[in-house]
Order: structure tokens, then C-alpha cells, then sequence
């Protein structure tokens, strides 16, 4: 191509790319700024405490002894248990919708696995409240304690509040959006793949797991961490039922204290500046934290998008 | 093109026609024809969940004699009202818990003054099968309860002060605020005032490290965990005692005497405390044979010295009802009245708040 010929670009597309571009740059300064103004104002706190902080596990504000660990334990364990229970029923929702169901059953149960999404978070606070932690508390942690209860996760007394009720509404709340995004990329796995696992004379399942699963595990590790993100930044419904105590302990009957939940409790009383400052390095951290995650989520994602289609599935 | 380009010129001409309609549809409240010429006031506040309910009721009920003046609460909390009024962001603040001579000092606009608006009792609340209302939990008792160091209700030493009730053998839940509150602030007071252990391990504040227990947001939440936990016991605001149905104990006063919470005993509290001239006083474990011991005051914060003449002045007249036929509204909703003897003495310190040197309220 001849260098004198150039090429016309019309004042439209060059006003969208301009545009487009300010728009794309304009999210990554508003996310640096974020951070810096939190840094800033976590800064008394920082300079106090320094790494200490992270490894803290006292928690006083009347004593101005302030340290993250118990929080940062909380909302692991309970966003960790959230992804444990709502990963396998996601993905086994999405294979029945999409594989199994009859299109009306398809539809409707579609529907009603979205309109989980729905609900605000301080409904599913309430009903944590007002009846899992005592379904918990009457039913299932002494059915735990009894049949499981040489483990260290089930013993204590059952009081229903804990990080079981916290990562079981976690679990209920990401569960649509782990189910949905599952479906779109089951969906989007052509039909001559399938087809063609059937006509080697595969089974239903096997048919799943070699042909459809493979091509879909980018997709649904995806959707999975996205999930995660939303269990780790969840406020309202996991304050209501997690106890609010901050403590390190073991069993999953005990209570526990989120890094979300304690922000939202706290921040409007902190009547003097380190206290607020240590309340802006929690949330720091949790900024930081879900980055992190996110960070490998999508260095998941890319490792097992490299891989083969289809075939051999681990 | 042609098409294009008058298509674009009728949608312009369409906006134009359509923002200017809506800019003379607006018009000046102040000047409609008919109505009274009195300047309108703005007063903003902000503070105290506790004393929002009756507050609420108060300015809506100034508001129909006094229809200029527009005065908008804002129940953020005590801590975030004590913040917005050192700031100067608001005209008014009100807290539970009193400000520190810190915080005093770290207010921009002078000196600020606590004027009482209400009074509240702190209720210990509890929920034992079979156990009705009045349970007596002595203070050593209470403070070592929610230290962690009593933890099943047939204790020897809650036995002890309730011979006739039957206590079952079961462990005790105790419940306690994850948010910050006055209503903490009350009842830790009241824990280190007779409690040197609770004093030097715990201490008092709005959000305290806890040695046991789980925390509910707000006092609905509270109410929820002790509604729902059998055998469990906490602290409420009495008005959200009363009004969920839930058991609360007896405490013992100074002078030795059960007392139950309620309007009397907590007014009763306030008539007998020594109150200092910056009404910033503890009266929890006051003296008086009827004193409920886990009492405080609410105030408000109000600068002493205002900027503005027309806000200062409506600030000043509206706080001098709300003490005194504003406390009419108090008993409807669960609030106690402040004593006569207090209100005079408030009366002095609203007649101290200048605007240029001249005082504001005859």
C-alpha cells in the first residue's frame, strides 16, 4: 500500500474512538483515585499500626487498639464456604436447565433461579434472622454436632448466629449469578459437539462432561469468581446473621465478623480520627483483597481458555 | 442529508420549547399571592437514633403553628451528629453520649452547648422459658454476665437474688450492639461505674470490645437476636422493650432498692442527680430510693455563640418549646418527661445564646 494514499477516516469515528477511549481511561482514574484517597485517609492508621495491622486481632476502640486479622478470618471463611456450597448446586442448576428441562420448565425455573438475584440484601437479612438461624440453631447445627461432631468445624454450641448461617445466605445470594453465567456459556457450546459425543455412544453425563464441560470452564470459572467477588463485598444480610463478634475460631457454629459488616456497623460512631482511619484501612484491605482475587481469577481464566477443547477433561 | 438535518433542528426546537415550559412553570413560594410574608427559616440537624421518634413528632407538631420554619433531623448517630456539628455542616446537632473536652476543644465555631432534650432508660431484656418479667439481676451479677465469667442461668448467684423463680440449666446468649450507640455508651457507663473490672478491661464508649457475646445491628436488631434465642439476654432502649413484648429485669439502685425500668423511675433518676451548669453529666447509678440506675440524658448540641440571626432565633425558640410543650408528645411514645427543676435551669442556658453579643430568646 502506497504511503501517499491515506486512508480517510471520517470526524464520526474519530469523535467515538476519542470518546470511547476518555470513557475506558475514566474508569482506571477513578479507581486509581479511589485508592489513593483511601490510602490517604487510612494514613494515621497506617502509620501507627503498620503491617501489624494486618496481623492484629485485638479490636478495642475504647483502648485505640485496632487490628484487621479477625475480619479479614470472617469474610475468608464465610465467602470460601459461600463459594464451596453454591458452585457445585450453580453449575448443577445450569446443567439441568440447559441439558434436562423441558423448554417450559426451562422458563420458568429460569426465571424464579434469577429472581434470587432480586431480592435486596436486607430481606435476605431479615429472613436470616428470622428463620435459618433458628432452623440452625434447633435442627441442623446439633444434627452436625452429633453425626460430625469429631470434626473441629462442628463443635461448640449451637447458638444459630455464625459463620454457617453467613456463608449459607452468601451461598443462596451468589447461586443465581454463578447458575446464570454457567447456562450462557453452556448455551453458547455448539451443538455439533454434543452431537457428536452421542454419536460415539456416550451417556448423558458423559456427554456432559467431555463435550459441553470442557468448552464451558473458562466461562464458568468466570462466572464462579464473580460470584466470589459479590460474597466478599456483601453487607447487610451477612452483618444480620454472622454474630458480629471478632473472634478467630475454628468451628463453623461460632460467631464471626466480616470486613463489610464492621465498616457498615461502625463507621458513623467513630468519633475520633484514628478510629476512622483504621475503619478506611479495613476497607483498604478489602479493596485490596478482591483485586487480588480477581487478579487470579483471570490469570485462571486465561490458563484453562489456553487449553484444549474439548476431550480430556481432568 | 436534508431529511437529517431538519429532523435535528425540530428535536432542538422541541428541548427548547419543552425546558422553557418547565422553567415557567416553577415560581417563588415566597411570593405567592395570599399567603403571610414571614421569612422562612432551614434549620438542619442530625445525631441520636434514640431521640429521633420523639423529635420527629415534635417538629412536625412545631411545624403547624410555626409553618416558616422548616426543621430537618437527620438520625445518623450520635458520633456522626457530634462530627457534622464541630464542622459547622449542620445547625444543630444530638447525642447520647456526651462530647469529650477534646472534642469540645476541636469545634470550629466556639463553644458548643449541651442542652437536655429527652431522657432514656436502658432496659436489660432477657428471654427464659417460663421466666416472666421482673427477674432481679443484681450489678455484680449483670457486669459478670456480659464479662463472660456467669455463663448459665441456674447460677448460684442469680439464684440467690431470685429465690422463687425456677431457672432452667441452660447457657446464656448474650446479645449486645455491633453498631456504635448511646444506648452502649449508657449501659457500659453504667457497668464501669460498679464494676472496677469492666471498668479497667472493657471501659465505657459507643463501640466497645465485647468479652462475650454476639452483636445485632441497631437495637431491632438486638430485639430480633433475643426474640429468637431461648435464653439469651441483652440490652434495649426501653421504649423498644416495651413495644416488642420482651421480659426485662429489675436492677438495683443505690440505695439498695429493685427498681423497674419505666417513665417514673428514669425521670426519677434525672430529679435526683447533681447536674453540673454544662448539663454534661452521667446519671447512671444516681441516687433516689425510685432511680432507675441505667438512665442517661440526650441532648442537643447548639452553638453558643450563632452566626445567623433568623436561624439562631428559630433554633432558640423551637428547643424552648420542644422542653416545654414539646414533652407533652413524651409519654405517647414511651420517652420519660425532663424534670421542672431542670428545664428552668435549661431556660438559662438557651437565654446565653447570642448572636453578636445580644441575646436571643427574652
Amino acid at each position: 500500500m502506497s504511503k501517499k494514499r491515506k486512508l480517510k477516516v471520517s470526524m464520526g469515528d474519530q469523535t467515538l474512538r476519542l470518546l470511547t477511549l476518555l470513557m475506558a481511561i475514566s474508569v482506571l482514574v477513578l479507581m486509581v483515585w479511589m485508592g489513593w484517597q483511601m490510602f490517604d485517609a487510612a494514613r494515621p492508621s497506617i502509620q501507627k499500626f503498620g503491617l501489624g495491622f494486618i496481623i492484629g486481632r485485638v479490636w478495642d476502640p475504647v483502648k485505640e487498639q485496632f487490628g484487621a486479622l479477625p475480619f479479614i478470618y470472617g469474610t475468608l471463611v464465610t465467602s470460601l464456604l459461600a463459594l464451596l456450597l453454591a458452585a457445585p448446586i450453580g453449575l448443577g442448576v445450569a446443567i439441568f436447565l440447559n441439558e434436562m428441562a423441558t423448554s417450559k420448565f426451562r422458563v420458568v425455573v429460569g426465571f424464579f433461579v434469577e429472581m434470587l438475584a432480586a431480592i435486596p440484601s436486607v430481606v435476605y437479612g431479615l429472613w436470616g434472622i428470622f428463620v435459618l438461624a433458628p432452623w440452625l440453631r434447633e435442627t441442623v447445627e446439633p444434627g452436625l454436632a452429633k453425626w460430625l461432631g469429631f470434626i473441629p468445624l462442628f463443635q461448640g454450641t449451637p447458638i444459630g448466629f455464625g459463620m454457617l448461617a453467613g456463608g449459607l445466605i452468601l451461598a443462596v445470594m451468589i447461586l443465581p449469578t454463578i447458575a446464570a453465567i454457567s447456562r450462557e456459556v453452556m448455551a453458547a457450546v455448539p451443538d455439533m459437539q454434543r452431537e457428536a459425543a452421542l454419536a460415539l455412544g456416550a451417556t448423558k453425563w458423559e456427554m456432559i462432561r467431555v463435550a459441553v464441560l470442557p468448552y464451558a470452564k473458562s466461562g464458568i470459572m468466570g462466572g464462579i469468581m464473580l460470584g466470589l467477588g459479590r460474597a466478599l463485598g456483601e453487607t447487610m444480610a451477612v452483618t444480620m446473621v454472622i454474630g458480629n463478634r471478632p473472634d478467630i475460631l475454628l468451628s463453623l457454629f461460632s460467631p464471626a465478623y466480616s470486613m463489610a459488616a464492621v465498616i457498615a456497623n461502625e463507621f458513623t460512631e467513630a468519633t475520633y480520627d484514628l478510629y476512622l482511619s483504621a475503619l478506611v484501612e479495613i476497607g483498604l484491605i478489602l479493596f485490596g483483597i478482591t483485586l487480588l482475587l480477581n487478579f487470579f481469577a483471570r490469570i485462571l481464566v486465561w490458563s484453562v481458555a489456553r487449553g484444549p477443547k474439548g476431550g480430556n477433561l481432568v | 442529508m436534508f431529511e437529517k438535518e431538519r429532523e435535528f433542528v425540530k428535536c432542538l426546537l422541541i428541548m427548547i420549547l419543552a425546558l422553557s415550559l418547565v422553567g415557567c412553570g416553577e415560581q417563588n413560594p415566597n411570593t405567592i399571592v395570599g399567603q403571610e410574608k414571614a421569612e422562612s427559616v432551614n434549620l438542619t440537624g442530625a445525631g441520636s437514633s434514640f431521640v429521633y421518634p420523639l423529635l420527629n413528632q415534635q417538629i412536625e407538631e412545631y411545624r403547624k403553628n410555626n409553618s416558616n420554619i422548616t426543621i430537618n433531623y437527620q438520625s445518623t448517630g450520635s458520633g456522626a451528629g457530634i462530627k457534622q456539628v464541630s464542622e459547622q455542616t449542620i445547625d444543630f446537632g444530638a447525642t447520647d453520649g456526651p462530647m469529650t473536652d477534646e472534642q469540645l476543644r476541636a469545634a470550629k465555631g466556639g463553644h458548643l452547648l449541651h442542652i437536655p432534650l429527652t431522657l432514656g432508660a436502658v432496659a436489660v431484656t432477657y428471654n427464659i422459658p417460663n421466666v416472666p418479667k421482673d427477674l432481679k439481676i443484681g450489678p455484680t451479677v449483670l457486669a459478670d454476665i456480659f464479662l463472660g465469667k456467669i455463663t448459665n442461668w441456674n447460677d448460684q448467684k442469680i439464684a440467690t437474688d431470685n429465690p422463687s423463680v425456677s431457672l432452667p440449666d441452660s447457657k446464656i446468649t448474650v446479645a449486645h450492639r455491633s453498631d456504635g450507640s448511646g444506648t452502649t455508651y449508657i449501659f457500659s457507663d453504667y457497668l464501669s461505674s460498679i464494676s472496677s473490672e469492666w471498668s479497667s478491661t472493657v471501659g465505657k464508649g459507643t463501640s466497645l470490645n465485647w468479652p462475650a457475646g454476639i452483636g445485632g445491628k441497631g437495637n431491632s436488631g438486638v430485639a430480633g437476636i433475643i426474640q429468637q434465642t431461648s435464653g439469651s439476654i441483652g440490652y434495649l432502649e426501653l421504649a423498644y422493650a416495651i413495644q416488642n413484648n420482651l421480659s426485662y429485669a429489675m436492677m438495683k439502685n443505690k440505695e439498695g432498692k429493685w427498681v423497674t425500668p419505666s417513665l417514673q423511675t428514669t425521670s426519677a433518676a434525672a430529679a435526683a442527680a447533681t447536674i453540673p451548669d454544662d448539663m454534661r453529666v452521667s446519671i447512671v447509678n444516681a441516687l433516689g430510693a425510685d432511680a432507675y440506675p441505667i438512665a442517661g440524658f440526650a441532648w442537643a448540641l447548639v452553638y453558643q455563640d450563632q452566626k445567623d440571626k433568623a436561624k439562631g432565633t428559630a433554633l432558640v425558640n423551637f428547643i424552648n418549646w420542644a422542653i416545654h410543650d414539646g414533652q407533652a408528645l413524651s409519654e405517647g411514645l414511651h420517652y420519660p418527661k425532663l424534670p421542672s427543676n431542670l428545664v428552668s435551669r435549661e431556660e438559662g442556658l438557651l437565654k446565653s445564646i447570642t448572636f453578636q453579643g445580644q441575646p436571643l430568646m427574652k
